[in-house]
């Protein structure tokens, strides 16, 4: 099993080496010829969306991703990916891919002072959560499945391929949502 | 290690790759944000117009750094003096993201640096080797960069800095574990941060280079030496076209080993700051607070 990690800027690192440690092939994408293999998965990882939006026009590389989640390439977006996957940003600013039937707040919990871990739920199993910076939803459409809610906050979803999470998996010793981002790459199969 | 600790040294994971600017306005900041900047400094004047003006250089006004705090979206950044824990205080009281003790500004304190973990607010220090990063992450500092020499434009104070803490960091993966606590004694530093610093092979927390990056060449070049992201301070808004030159630089930071890409980015970008060698600067800011 091959994953992607959006490498452009932020924690993708991170995914990385859980992603090898889960036993999957993981490899970086920082440009277009990095994609022309086949892949089972892709991560957007957490960092800073403007960064990471505008160095996917300028390196080529949004249309053929964005194609890519629109055929059903699973997705696991965590922070600044959950912000690129939206259809609507609260405050008008424009989307990004936009592919997923939600709306989310950025620095919806204010500046760093604002950051904190929780242990919450995510789909029924209690996990870590590092919340940095991190938006939440605040709209979700018919066909988004809650699979976080913490403090009365929509903290992650899912739509068909795609998962987003507003805080970071990859900063805990959990793999909860690895296993289920990898259920949804093995069930396309 | 206490959890705002952790995430502090998390925020700074999620700037990694990532380029920081220096702005002295909402406008600068703006149009660094679009440029592609992870993160933007916010001080009265640039490092080389500090140089340039001479005498004692302090933190920037509240209400200026409030304004670019409302100008963007992205982490904002503000530098204190070394030691001044009450201008340290402010920069906390105004949800500042990170402060910046800086040896760009005049020291306030020949002796000590601030007890950084008296504060919640995460604290990025220079270092020029591991000695001082280590010092500075002891007293809770959870992003180093290196030091350079800023407002200069020449980038071989940063090179040295980068080159000589990875050799620091090489050595001490390479001794053996009963040579450690003799290596702490030499660095002036506790031995568990050295322990980790031998078990990792890297600094316990994310190390940007900082000081004398002008192009997107000199970027990519400390990328290449191991830096995880960039500080451009007076490179950006001292130079001819600060939008274009800023947008190349940060996709020389994420592709910093595509030669191609980097030739491509670097056609064209009008005037370069100037600069100063180091052999003509009066003042090294790089010896302040060791």
């Amino acid at each position: 099993m091959r994953v992607g990690v959006l490498a452009l800027q932020g924690a993708f690192a991170e995914h990385v080496a859980k992603l090898k440690a889960c036993g999957i092939d993981a490899f970086e994408i920082r440009q277009l010829s990095d994609i022309s293999r086949s892949f089972d998965g892709i991560v957007l990882p957490g960092g800073e969306s403007t960064v990471m939006k505008k160095l996917l026009h300028e390196l080529g590389l949004f249309k053929p991703i964005k194609k890519l989640i629109s055929e059903g390439l699973p997705v696991l977006a965590t922070c600044a990916g959950m912000i690129l996957l939206a259809k609507e940003l609260e405050g008008g600013e424009s989307s990004c891919f936009g592919t997923m039937d939600v709306t989310v707040k950025r620095n919806a919990y204010g500046r760093q002072p604002g950051s904190f871990r929780c242990v919450d739920k995510f789909n029924g199993v209690f996990v870590e959560m590092p919340f940095i910076r991190a938006p939440y939803v605040t709209k979700a459409g018919k066909g988004v499945d809650i699979l976080s809610v913490h403090e009365n906050r929509i903290v992650a979803i899912r739509q068909k391929n795609q998962i987003a999470a507003a805080f970071h998996p990859e900063l805990t010793d959990n793999d909860t949502v690895y296993k289920y981002f990898v259920g949804i790459m093995e069930a396309r199969r | 290690m206490s959890e705002r600790y952790q995430l502090n040294k998390e925020l700074a994971q999620m700037l990694k790759g990532g380029v920081i600017m220096d702005v002295t306005t909402p406008e600068q900041a703006k149009i660094a944000q679009e440029a592609g900047a992870c993160a933007v400094m916010a001080l009265e004047r640039i490092p080389a117009d500090i140089r340039a003006a001479g005498g004692v250089s302090r933190m920037s006004d509240p209400g200026m750094i409030r304004s670019i705090q409302e100008a963007v979206s992205i982490p904002v950044m503000a530098k204190c003096r070394i030691g001044h824990f009450a201008e340290a205080q402010i920069l906390e009281a105004i949800e500042i993201d990170y402060i910046d003790e800086s040896e760009v500004l005049s020291p306030a304190d020949d002796v000590y640096h601030v007890d950084k973990r008296k504060f919640s607010v995460p604290f990025v220090c220079g270092a020029r080797d591991l000695g001082e990063a280590l010092r500075r992450i002891n007293e809770g500092a959870s992003m180093i960069r290196t030091k350079g020499e800023p407002g200069t434009g020449d980038i071989v104070q940063a090179v040295r800095h980068m080159r000589k803490m990875n050799s620091d960091i090489r050595k001490i993966v390479s001794l053996r574990e009963d040579e450690l606590f003799e290596e702490a004694k030499q660095l002036q530093v506790p031995y568990e941060l050295v322990k980790q610093v031998h078990d990792t092979g890297r600094l316990p927390v994310v190390n940007f280079a900082a000081g004398g990056v002008a192009t997107p060449a000199d970027a990519a070049l400390m990328m290449q030496l191991g830096a995880e992201g960039v500080f451009v301070g007076s490179g950006i808004f001292k130079s001819g076209d600060p939008a274009k030159r800023a947008t190349a630089i940060v996709q020389a930071v994420t592709n910093y080993e595509d030669a191609k890409l980097i030739a491509q980015l670097s056609a064209g970008l009008g005037e370069a700051m100037v600069g100063i060698n180091e052999q003509e600067i009066q003042l090294l800011m790089a010896e302040r607070g060791k």
